[in-house]
């Protein structure tokens, strides 16, 4: 896929490859011909206006959504050639859903714990353990007896960012994490994702928070109608954006921050 | 002629025991089909999909009546001697798996698509999704629903009586032949399955309340 020479170009090897990826609903074509690689460590941003296919897109890379055409490649496995490929891929990548979807009736640890005692079969203490340790980095250690329901929508989604580190993943998607949270939640749950970004972690982040995509992101990548319009550092897109569908989007989003 | 005494109520409490145990039979039995039934109904495999929504459909859209007749009459007819405890249990057995199977489905098909995303996201397999997250859910939210089907179960065993099985109601009419009470006998009869199945209403709505405030 064409770089621009002058995005930062990390040492990293590729860890994402997506090629010539299209995807349909139905008739609907979703996903146009998407090419996309992402590095070892580095840290995507995706943004768009709505229905522009961000979600889609994230889903493609661990087979939530089954692709027509094209490739996925995650650290060298193609995805979808065999069920075992699948299993593979999704135990490399983590991801946090805007809506949480934590387990209801299940304690935050055993949230936590399950996929380590069923996908790994790591006997339960030591689950626990690796649950608590990564539900201590969240800072949400105190809440581990209690149910979901008990906490608050940033604290549950600490957990659901928690719940994904525990597999220890190589790469992490979110998906509009910060966007079914009340305002004065979404600092703690973006501080939580800086910090992971600081760790060194690979991340696609779908997402509108602009303070968030300056602070991290390496690449900001602009989707409209199924295609990826634009691609260039924050700093560029921000200040210059080339494309008129972006820089309608940006006029739009900054006009109501 | 006599007066309803202790040999009558003895004899009535006799058949009881079977209704109750015919009930605890097809209930485990059709419990044990009917979850199999319903995760057949939820496969990604449409041809098993489309056998369970038939089994269902069959079972649901028919009388028991006919089912009890078809399972009695027409086992005898292939020369198989069957008595009629066996011939009821497989009948209400079919009957009740069919209910559930339906009960459950529309609870597993009612949880947030996202309970599946997220278990798929985690690399968790078919059947811990299922034991782990999908039915422990589903099942809970469906209680009330089950202890409801339970109830009209324990009433629907009387249509056993048809087939020579003497269960509660069909004691109550012999009974009522002998002492030519009729009133009276069929009073008490009803007495009974009140008794037997209104704690079972209770639990159920306690537990619906309960869920209601826990949600
Ligand atoms: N399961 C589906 N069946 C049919 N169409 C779908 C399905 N999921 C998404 N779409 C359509 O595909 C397009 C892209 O959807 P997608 O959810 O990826 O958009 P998005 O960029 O994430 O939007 P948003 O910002 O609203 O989340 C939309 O037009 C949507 O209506
Ligand atoms: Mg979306």
């Amino acid at each position: 896929m064409p770089t621009k020479s002058k995005l930062p170009t990390s040492e990293g090897k590729v860890l994402i490859e997506l090629k010539n990826v299209d995807k349909w609903y139905g008739g609907f074509h979703a996903l146009k011909d998407i090419n996309l690689s992402v590095r070892k460590g580095e840290k995507i941003v995706l943004c768009g206006p709505s229905g522009s296919g961000k979600s889609t897109l994230i889903r493609c890379i661990n087979h939530l959504e089954k692709i027509r055409g094209g490739t996925v490649t995650v650290d060298g496995r193609v995805m979808g050639e065999t069920a075992k490929s699948v299993e593979g891929v999704r135990r490399d990548i983590g991801m946090v859903f805007q809506s949480f979807n934590l387990f209801p009736h299940l304690r935050i640890i055993d949230n936590c714990s399950l996929a380590l005692r069923r996908v790994k079969k790591m006997p339960r203490d030591e689950a626990e353990k690796a649950a608590r340790k990564y539900l201590d980095r969240v800072h949400i250690l105190e809440q581990a007896e209690k149910y979901p329901a008990q906490l608050s929508g940033g604290q549950q989604q600490r957990v659901a960012i928690a719940r994904a580190l525990c597999m220890e993943p190589k790469a992490m998607l979110f998906d509009e994490p910060t966007s079914a949270l009340d305002p004065e939640m979404v600092k703690e749950v973006l501080d939580t994702m800086i910090e992971l970004a600081r760790d060194g972690m690979t991340m696609i982040c779908v997402t509108h928070e602009m303070g968030f995509a300056r602070q991290v992101a390496d690449r900001v990548l602009f989707m409209a109608d199924g295609e990826i319009l634009e691609e260039a550092t924050p700093q560029e897109f921000f200040s210059n954006p080339k494309h008129e569908r972006a820089q309608a989007f940006l006029g739009d989003i900054l006009g109501h921050q | 002629m006599h007066d309803f005494g202790i040999p009558e109520m003895f004899f009535l409490l006799q058949g009881l025991k079977w209704t109750v145990l015919l009930t605890a039979i097809s209930f485990v039995g059709g419990g044990i089909i009917g979850l199999a039934i319903a995760l057949a109904r939820v496969s990604r495999v449409a041809i098993i999909r489309r056998a369970a929504a038939t089994y269902i459909a069959l079972f649901q859209g028919t009388p028991l009546l006919m089912q009890l007749f078809v399972i009695y009459y027409g086992l005898a007819l292939m020369q198989f001697s069957i008595d009629a405890w066996l011939a009821v249990s497989i009948a209400y057995t079919a009957h009740a798996s069919a209910f559930l199977g339906d009960i459950w489905r529309g609870t597993i098909q009612s949880l947030p698509a996202g309970q599946t995303e997220a278990s798929n996201a985690l690399a968790i397999g078919y059947v811990s999704r299922m034991r782990d997250v999908i039915l422990p859910q589903a099942l809970k939210i469906s209680l009330p629903a089950t202890i409801g089907f339970a109830v009209q179960l324990t009433k629907g065993t009387s249509l056993a009586a048809i087939v020579g099985f003497v269960e509660l109601a069909r004691a109550g009419q012999i009974v009522s032949n002998l002492l030519l009470q009729p009133l009276l006998v069929y009073g008490i009869v009803g007495v009974i399955y009140f008794f037997v199945c209104w704690p079972m209403s209770i639990f159920g709505s306690a537990m619906e309340k309960k869920m209601s405030l826990g949600r």
